[in-house]
């Protein structure tokens, strides 16, 4: 497969980048919706919002050109490991799967049910690595796991958040409502009360989002790397004080299903650059 | 070894009056979202205060407040409303309990409770029943606050 940084490097001169609060994300002139109506099974918010819109310039600017975004570097890393045979099958990705292009369309629609089990993403890919390679599972937000997750989403970039809340997933949806206005913690705070209550203010240096999770797995300049949802929820959880649910639990599964549909009507941004 | 034990001992018989004398977290009387009674018999210390409100894993105000008395501080939040003047608009009486429970004062406020030690969920296990701040911390942010004049 081809790789990203070798790709884009011949257009880097084309794009000229400029970011601002009001400003257009759109990358090799593709353009991105950042700001919609919210869907009507939002109470309490009218516009969503997409992270992006609250970062600093700089910040901004590295998500506008695949060629700054250091996001890439992992992805690349993810294509070689799509090529690496794995586990007593003897198998990789490649194997069976054809090109990794053909996963466009996964990242808006997860996560969803299958056989009365909410499954994420990071699930249907251990589902092949144990499974079908025989291999050990990778680690929920492991390296491998952060950076092949973040390239099948990049698939969808572009593409527009509509998972299903309806039918069999209704109660993982409500389950995961729960969760997000459920106060935990030391601090007794809820999700909402800093991304629903307080989106657009500052706490200390922090300029809050709406906690949108359409950018995901995103890079984070903070930790150098590949940030998954469950890693950030957690992040989030241990700020407040509270003991965070496990990456890849129940409670965390539902609450990314009941996120993504706040962000539904979004573009998926994957790999979005955060501070 | 022994002399030391003795020390401790000592020291022991020494403070536990002190301490004693703290109102215990859930045992603090709120009328209207104030707390009359000091929660030490102890005044507060307002240079003491003014740290522990400035302090990150103390008070933080200032993720949540601006202050203008602590311009030196970079980076104050706006989730709440500035600090600059609470003297002139609330009593000891009622910061002292919006500092130990706002939520008493404000119904659903997202500003924490600097001064209970229950009634929280799945707190990380190094704070489990314990309070953010300690008595006379609230104390000294009290009397820090009562110097924020307009
Ligand atoms: C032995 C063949 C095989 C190997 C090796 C394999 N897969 Fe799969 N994979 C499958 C099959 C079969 C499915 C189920 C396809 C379906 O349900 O349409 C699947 C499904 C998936 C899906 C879900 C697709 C969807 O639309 O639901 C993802 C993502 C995925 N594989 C990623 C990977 C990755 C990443 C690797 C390498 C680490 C890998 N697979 C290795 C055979 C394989
Ligand atoms: C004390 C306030 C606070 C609470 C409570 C809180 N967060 Fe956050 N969260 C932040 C801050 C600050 C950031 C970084 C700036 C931003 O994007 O808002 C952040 C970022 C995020 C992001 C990344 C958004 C992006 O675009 O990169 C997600 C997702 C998120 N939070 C989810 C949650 C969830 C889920 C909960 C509840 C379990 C939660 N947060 C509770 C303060 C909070
Ligand atoms: C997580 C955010 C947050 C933190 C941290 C916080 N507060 Fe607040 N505070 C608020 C909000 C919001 C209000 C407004 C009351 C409401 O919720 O309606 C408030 C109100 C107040 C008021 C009343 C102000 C007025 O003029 O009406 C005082 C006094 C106060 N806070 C003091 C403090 C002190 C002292 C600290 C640190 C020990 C602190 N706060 C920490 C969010 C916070």
């Amino acid at each position: 497969m081809k790789k990203y940084l070798v790709a884009t490097a011949a257009i880097f001169a084309a794009s000229l980048a400029y970011a601002g609060e009001d400003s257009t994300l759109a990358i090799e002139g593709e353009v991105f919706v950042t700001e919609v109506d919210a869907p009507e099974h939002m109470e309490n918010v009218s516009t969503l919002y997409s992270g992006w819109t609250f970062r600093a310039d700089e910040t901004q600017a590295l998500q506008l050109d695949d060629f700054d975004n250091p996001a890439f570097l992992f992805l690349d890393q993810a294509i070689d490991q799509w090529d690496t045979v794995e586990g007593s099958e003897g198998k990789s990705c490649s194997t069976c799967h054809e090109d990794v292009a053909d996963f466009a369309g996964l990242k808006s629609t997860l996560p969803r049910v299958e056989d009365g089990e909410l499954v994420t993403m990071t699930n249907l890919v251990n589902e092949c690595v144990t499974d079908r390679m025989g291999a050990e599972p990778w680690k929920y937000s492991g390296a491998k796991m952060s950076a092949m997750t973040a390239l099948i989403a990049h698939q969808s970039r572009g593409m527009t958040m509509n998972v299903a809340i309806e039918g069999d997933a209704a109660p993982f949806w409500e389950r995961g409502k729960e969760l997000y206005y459920t106060r935990v913690g030391q601090l007794d705070m809820a999700c909402s009360n800093c991304h629903e209550d307080n989106y657009g203010n500052m706490i200390r240096a922090d300029h809050l989002s709406q906690g949108q999770i359409n950018g995901f797995p995103l890079y984070r300049l903070k930790n150098a790397k590949i940030n998954t949802t469950h890693g950030r929820f957690k992040g989030c959880m241990s700020n407040i004080r509270a003991t965070p649910f496990k990456e890849g639990s129940e409670e965390f599964k539902a609450l990314e299903l009941y996120i993504a549909s706040r962000g539904q009507g979004l573009s998926v941004e994957t790999p979005a650059v955060r501070n | 070894m022994k002399s030391l034990a003795l020390a401790t001992g000592f020291a022991a018989i020494l403070a536990s009056p002190l301490i004693a004398q703290d109102v215990k977290p859930m045992m603090v009387a709120f009328a209207d979202g104030a707390v009359e009674d000091s929660l030490t018999g102890q005044a507060g210390d307002a240079a003491e205060g003014r740290k522990v409100a400035m302090g990150r894993k103390l008070g933080n105000c200032l993720a949540c407040h601006m202050n203008a008395d602590m311009e030196e501080q970079p980076f104050h939040g706006e989730v709440g409303p500035p600090l600059d003047g609470v003297a002139d608009r609330w009593t000891e009486a009622e910061l002292r309990g919006i500092v130990s429970n706002s939520k008493k004062m404000f119904e659903g406020t997202i500003m924490p409770a600097f001064y209970i030690d229950d009634g929280y969920e799945r707190p990380l296990e190094k704070f489990e029943g314990k309070s953010i701040l300690s008595a006379q911390q609230v104390e000294d942010v009290v009397a820090y606050l009562l110097t924020l004049k307009e």
